[in-house]
C-alpha cells in the first residue's frame, strides 16, 4: 500500500505544509508536540478538511480539491484509533467491537471478530462496560474496534501517550503482534523514539507543521541535525544489531553489527535474533586514546568523517567504526582541546547502561 | 375513603392526556431545537434562543391570548388549517395540550441543550471514522448519550404541563369534559359559593396526582441514567 499525502491548510496561528509519499508497511509520523502529526491523520481520516491538497491511500483518491473530491469520514475506510481510546460509555466492549464490525466495508481486509478478539487477548473483557478497563485494556479494545471496521489504512494516534511506561511495554508487543497477524499499512503518531524504532519501517519528521525528512527509520533517525529539532535528546544514531551471546549471571547480552561488538544490559533475548539499538549522539564520549581501567564497556576505534559547524556550545561529531556510522555530541570546547576534525582517529565510548532497552527482536 | 366521582376522574385522566399528549408533541421538536442549538452557528442564534425561552417570563394568559390570535379559527395559522384542513384546536383537549405544550417547551429544550452540549463530540468523531453515518451517529451515539438529559426534559416538560392553567384557560376556556384539567376544574368551582368541599376534594387530588407522577419520573429517570452509564 501507499499513501500519499500533499497538505497545504492553515489552522488558525497554525499552518500545515505538509508533502510525503510511504510505502511503508508502517510509516511513524515523528515530531514534537505541536509539530502537525495529529492535524495530518485527522485530515486522513476526514475529521479535519484541509483546504488545499490531495491524499492518497492505495488506489483510493480521499481527497483532492483540484478534482473537488472529499470522501467523507464515513466512507475512507480509515481505522483511527486514538490518544484517548474513545470507546462508547453507552456501550459493552463487545457493542464498541460490533459497531465497527457492522459496518465493514466487505474490502479486501476484514479480519474476524474472533481473530481479532484472539490477538488482542480481549476476550475476557467482551461483556464488561467501558468504565471498568484500565488504560491498557480501553487502548486493546479500541485497536480491535479499529480493525473490525475492515479498514484499508490503521491510524494510530499516540495510541500510548497516555498510558505509564509499563503499560506501554505491554501494548507495543499487541501492536507488533497486529502487524505480523493481519499486515495492515499503519500510520503511526507518535514523538517516542523507541515506539517508533519498535513499530515502525518510515518514518516522516515533522517539524513546526512541515516534513522535515522521509526515508527509512534509520536513515532518517541516524541525521541527528534533524532529530534534534524534535527537542527529545534523542538524537543519536540507530544501528541494527544481531545478538550473538547472552550470559545470564550479569544480565548482558553481546550483540554485533557491522563495526563490532556491542555489550548492552538487556535481558530475554534471544540468540541469533535481531534488533535496533538506539545510542544517543549525548551519550558518546570521545577519546584520543584507547582508555584503559574504566567502568564504560563499548569502545569503539573509528575515524572522524564529519564535525557540524552549527556554532553551538555542543557539535555533533561523525564517526566511521567499521562502515557503521555513531554520532557524538560534545562540547565544541572539547572538540578544539582535542583537536577533532575529518580524518582523525578517536575512540568512541558508549556506556552500557546508557542504551535504551529496546527494542523489537525478529 | 376516597371515592372519585366520574367528574374528578375525569378531570384526572384529562389532566393525564393533555400533559402525555403536551410531552409527546415538544419532545421530537424539542430535541431538534437543542441540537440546533448546542451544535450549530448561526446569525440569530440569540433571537431564535430568546423567542424559545420567552414563554418562561411572559405571563401565561399572553401566550395563551397569542395561540389565540395565531391558532384561533380566525388566527393566522388557525384559519389557514380550519379552511384547508378543517382542523381546529380551540375550544378542545388538542388546544389544551398546545398551550401546554409551548409553555412546557423552553424547559424541554434547556435540558436536552445542556446534555448535548456535554457529550464528547470525540465520540462522534470515532463513531464516524468506524463507518457510521451523520444520521446514524446521531442514533446510536448523541442520542442515548443525551438520555438522562431527554428524560429530565420529559419530567420538567410534564409538570409543567400539570400545572398549566393561564394560557390554557384563556386559549381554551373552561369547556366541561373537554378542557377542565385538574387546575381548571379546581379554578371553576372555587368560582362557585358552597363548593368548597369539592374544591379541597381537588385540592387533595392534585397533590396525589402531581407526587405519584413524579416519583414514578424519578424511577424512571434512576433506571435510564443507570443504563447509560452502566455504573
Amino acid at each position: 500500500m501507499s499513501l500519499s499525502v500533499d497538505l497545504r491548510t492553515s489552522l488558525g496561528a497554525f499552518t500545515v505544509n505538509a508533502q510525503f509519499d510511504s510505502s511503508g508497511s508502517t510509516t511513524a509520523l515523528f515530531g514534537k508536540s505541536g509539530a502537525g502529526k495529529t492535524s495530518i491523520v485527522q485530515m486522513i481520516a476526514g475529521l479535519i478538511r484541509p483546504q488545499i491538497g490531495r491524499i492518497i491511500i492505495g488506489e483510493h483518491t480521499v481527497f483532492d480539491n483540484a478534482r473537488n473530491i472529499d470522501i467523507p469520514a464515513h466512507q475512507r475506510r480509515v481505522g483511527y484509533v486514538f490518544q484517548d481510546a474513545r470507546l462508547f460509555p453507552h456501550m459493552s466492549v463487545r457493542r464498541n467491537l460490533d459497531y465497527g464490525h457492522r459496518r465493514r466495508g466487505g474490502g479486501d481486509f476484514s479480519p474476524t471478530f474472533d481473530d481479532v478478539v484472539d490477538v488482542l487477548a480481549i476476550a475476557p473483557l467482551l461483556d464488561r462496560r467501558t468504565h471498568l478497563l484500565s488504560g491498557g485494556e480501553c487502548q486493546r479494545v479500541a485497536i480491535g474496534r479499529a480493525l473490525l471496521s475492515g479498514p484499508r489504512v490503521l491510524l494510530m494516534d499516540e495510541p500510548l501517550a497516555s498510558l505509564d511506561e509499563t503499560l506501554k511495554a505491554e501494548i507495543i508487543p499487541f501492536i507488533v503482534q497486529v502487524q505480523e497477524e493481519f499486515r495492515l499499512p499503519i500510520v503511526y503518531v507518535s514523538h517516542s523514539v523507541n515506539e517508533v524504532l519498535k513499530l515502525a519501517d518510515t518514518m516522516v519528521l515533522l517539524a513546526d507543521g512541515a516534513v522535515a525528512a522521509v526515508g527509512a527509520v534509520e536513515e532518517v533517525m541516524n541525521r541527528p541535525d534533524l532529530v534534534r529539532i524534535t527537542d527529545t535528546g534523542d538524537a543519536g544514531t540507530v544501528i541494527p544489531v544481531r545478538v550473538t551471546a547472552t550470559d545470564d549471571t550479569f544480565g548482558i547480552a553481546t550483540v554485533t553489527f557491522k563495526g563490532g561488538e556491542f555489550l548492552v544490559p538487556i535481558t530475554g533475548l534471544q540468540t541469533g535474533g535481531s534488533l535496533r539499538l538506539h545510542v544517543r549522539a549525548r551519550d558518546v564520549s570521545l577519546a584520543l586514546k584507547k582508555p584503559e581501567n574504566v567502568s564504560v564497556l563499548n569502545i569503539f576505534e573509528g575515524t572522524v568523517t564529519s564535525v557540524s559547524n552549527n556554532n553551538q556550545p555542543q557539535m555533533d561529531i561523525s564517526i566511521d567504526v567499521g562502515g557503521t556510522i555513531i554520532w557524538s555530541q560534545i562540547t565544541q570546547k572539547s572538540v578544539l582541546d582535542l583537536k577533532i576534525a575529518p580524518g582523525r582517529r578517536v575512540f568512541a565510548m558508549v556506556k552500557a547502561v546508557a542504551i535504551d532497552p529496546p527494542v523489537t527482536q525478529s | 375513603m376516597f371515592e372519585l366521582s366520574p367528574a374528578e376522574l375525569d378531570a384526572v385522566l384529562l389532566s393525564l392526556k393533555v400533559s402525555l399528549w403536551a410531552v409527546g408533541i415538544s419532545l421530537p421538536i424539542g430535541i431538534a431545537t437543542a441540537w440546533v442549538l448546542a451544535r450549530l452557528e448561526f446569525p440569530g442564534k440569540t433571537l431564535l434562543d430568546a423567542l424559545i425561552h420567552v414563554p418562561l417570563v411572559l405571563p401565561p394568559v399572553v401566550v395563551g391570548y397569542l395561540l389565540l390570535l395565531l391558532l384561533g379559527r380566525n388566527g393566522y395559522i388557525g384559519g389557514w388549517l380550519y379552511e384547508n384542513f378543517n382542523i381546529s384546536v380551540t375550544f378542545s383537549w388538542q388546544g389544551a395540550a398546545v398551550a401546554a405544550a409551548v409553555m412546557a417547551f423552553p424547559l424541554m429544550v434547556r435540558a436536552i441543550r445542556l446534555s448535548i452540549e456535554a457529550i464528547d463530540t470525540r465520540l462522534e468523531q470515532a463513531a464516524l471514522t468506524l463507518g457510521a453515518r451523520p444520521l446514524e451517529v446521531f442514533i446510536t451515539i448523541t442520542l442515548p448519550l443525551t438520555g438522562s438529559g431527554i428524560v429530565v426534559g420529559m419530567i420538567l416538560a410534564f409538570a409543567r404541563a400539570l400545572g398549566e392553567f393561564g394560557a390554557t384557560i384563556t386559549f381554551v376556556s373552561a369547556i366541561p369534559g373537554e378542557t377542565t384539567t385538574l387546575p381548571i376544574s379546581l379554578y371553576t368551582l372555587s368560582q362557585i359559593p358552597g363548593e368548597e368541599p369539592g374544591a379541597i376534594r381537588l385540592v387533595i387530588l392534585s397533590l396525589i396526582v402531581a407526587f405519584v407522577a413524579m416519583f414514578a419520573a424519578e424511577v424512571m429517570a434512576r433506571r435510564i441514567r443507570r443504563r447509560i452509564s452502566g455504573a
